[in-house]
């Protein structure tokens, strides 16, 4: 899922205190399941808000609404009947959520009220890491299951450096030393042979360093 | 006087300044730059010193930089923030600088997909805007981009391109203004065939009083054939080249195009030159670099000063 966390509070209160009608936005996607802008968080933040403000002396009405999916155009096209009862819209959706809403209501300020982190997976209650970069060239086939692009601090395709300790990686001993992980992995998998095979230079044109990317499905696209 | 730079004095001066360019080569031929700069000689104030143009791999411009010093010319160290980050360029800097190197120019560089490594990463680790607060940062506070203070920092003129003729034009004076307030002490422009919005662009420069603030170099390549400004035209991105340049070209017959694009050249720079706010003229004549002197010379651009 793509993760996020709630800005801070200040953050998002010098956002929209010129304004007195926002539309707080949630998506019921990832954001939901990573517990950051779902319907719950969208309540806490408007009341938090509307507390805020109150105790300003200002009245801030904030409407809520949460879409089945923020980054799809046929959602987005429900808040057509509120956008006009708002001065801005406060989206807790994704960086994609964020930017459906903007390029459908052209006229209508809009506002992230989370920062996107990363594309992860969750570990357990309360605890996502990051598992996937997008690079358009998957090698989990021959890393055993385990990205070294994500999850190597240097994203290192022949790992592991010479600072992995005791399966830790050198820049924080609360990260996994990924070339650790893929080693016993392959261990596992009975292929420890594989460690020795040199992965060539990457292709990163499929990555963004190819620039902005897009997908078009001739057998599906309109 | 910020810096020890020959160019940053001519300019002080009050005189038109003239830099070239030379592109390092592609293989270890130091004598092959000392070549094409030495041609440059006595005819221009500055020559740049390309890194990796066109995203394709060369001779690295501050080792071909220094072989320029080593001549006892000047050179204008190009940098692109697509192939370095923030500690590799800042580690170049003082190499450089340490070598003689005090002029430098600030860009973003050719995305990689018009080179000969398609599949490259690009770093972009910070874009030219911030390559030019970084390396003023360095010379006037005396500190790293990251906040230490740096033992004998580097102390460049610096430099940095501007396209008058891209999209969206309403936009291309205010990006001159945030280079400005970056910092920057001269610009180079892109190559200027479309005079009339040459002269658009400056009317607002002026307007702002940017002009006041950076010494704007106005960009000259010369077209050695019709093929080429037909090329210029269609595709290279960021070129204005007006059909009745192309048709000018065109007008000659083959073996006359070149002197024809000199030509034109040469009455650009006579023309530009009665543009308030242009402070000289950056020569760019794409492994043409003999044809310089020619040019500086019928532009009436000679003597070049003595300092």
């Amino acid at each position: 899922m793509i993760t996020a966390v709630r800005k801070p509070m200040e953050e998002i209160i010098a956002c929209v205190s010129p304004y007195d009608r926002i539309l707080l936005v949630g998506c019921n996607e990832c954001v939901s399941v990573c517990s950051a802008g779902g319907r719950k968080e969208v309540a806490l933040l408007s009341s938090a808000l509307q507390m805020h403000f109150l105790k300003q002396g200002k009245t801030m009405e904030a409407r809520e609404m949460t879409l089945e999916r923020q980054c799809d155009p046929e959602y987005v096209e429900e808040l057509v009947n509120s956008i006009d009862g708002a001065d801005a819209v406060l989206s807790m959706a994704c960086g994609c959520g964020v930017q459906t809403i903007a390029a459908r209501f052209r006229e209508k300020p809009v506002f992230p009220a989370v920062n996107t982190t990363f594309m992860g997976a969750s570990e357990r209650q309360g605890v996502w890491s990051e598992r996937c970069q997008g690079c358009g060239d998957c090698v989990l086939g021959i890393t055993g299951g385990i990205c070294p692009i994500a999850r190597c601090s240097k994203r290192l395709l022949n790992g592991p450096c010479g600072g992995s300790t005791k399966g830790k990686c050198e820049i924080d001993a609360n990260v996994d030393c990924a070339w650790q992980l893929i080693w016993d992995r392959l261990k596992a998998l009975g292929l420890e042979k594989r460690i020795e095979d040199v992965i060539e230079a990457k292709d990163w044109r499929t990555s963004r360093d190819g620039g902005p990317r897009k997908i078009i499905r001739e057998d599906l696209a309109s | 006087m910020k810096t020890e730079s020959r160019l940053e004095k001519v300019l002080a001066s009050g005189a038109l300044a003239v830099t070239s360019e030379c592109g390092p080569p592609r293989g270890a031929l130091p004598e092959k730059v000392k070549e094409k700069a030495g041609m440059l000689r006595g005819w221009v104030d500055a020559i740049n010193v390309t890194d990796n143009q066109t995203a394709m791999v060369r001779m690295s411009s501050w080792a071909a930089g220094i072989l320029i010093k080593q001549i006892g010319l000047d050179p204008v160290l190009q940098m692109v923030t697509r192939d370095r980050n923030r500690l590799a360029i800042q580690a170049d800097i003082i190499g450089a600088y340490s070598l003689g190197i005090n002029t430098m120019l600030c860009l973003s560089g050719d995305h990689p997909k018009f080179g000969d490594h398609p599949m490259a990463a690009n770093v972009h680790d910070i874009d030219s805007v911030q390559l030019i607060q970084m390396v003023v940062k360095m010379r006037d506070e005396g500190k790293f981009q990251g906040g230490k203070d740096i033992d004998h920092p580097p102390k460049m003129f610096v430099g940095a391109a501007a396209n008058p003729f891209a999209d969206p034009f309403e936009l291309r004076v205010m990006r001159l203004a945030k280079k400005v307030k970056a910092g920057v002490d001269f610009i180079q422009t892109q190559c200027i065939y479309n005079l009339d919005k040459f002269e658009t662009w400056m009317d607002g420069v002026r307007q702002r009083g940017l002009h006041e603030k950076v010494y704007i170099l106005a960009g000259i390549t010369p077209m050695k054939t019709a093929g080429m400004a037909r090329y210029m035209k269609n595709r290279v991105p960021g070129m204005d080249v007006p059909d009745a340049v192309v048709k000018r070209m065109e007008s000659v017959p083959k073996e006359q195009q070149p002197e024809e694009g000199i030509r034109i050249a040469v009455e650009s720079i006579q023309r530009l030159k009665e543009v308030a706010g242009v402070a000289g003229f950056h020569i760019m004549a794409i492994e043409w670099e003999e044809k310089v002197p020619e040019i500086v010379e019928k532009a009436g651009l000679l003597p070049r000063p003595e300092l």
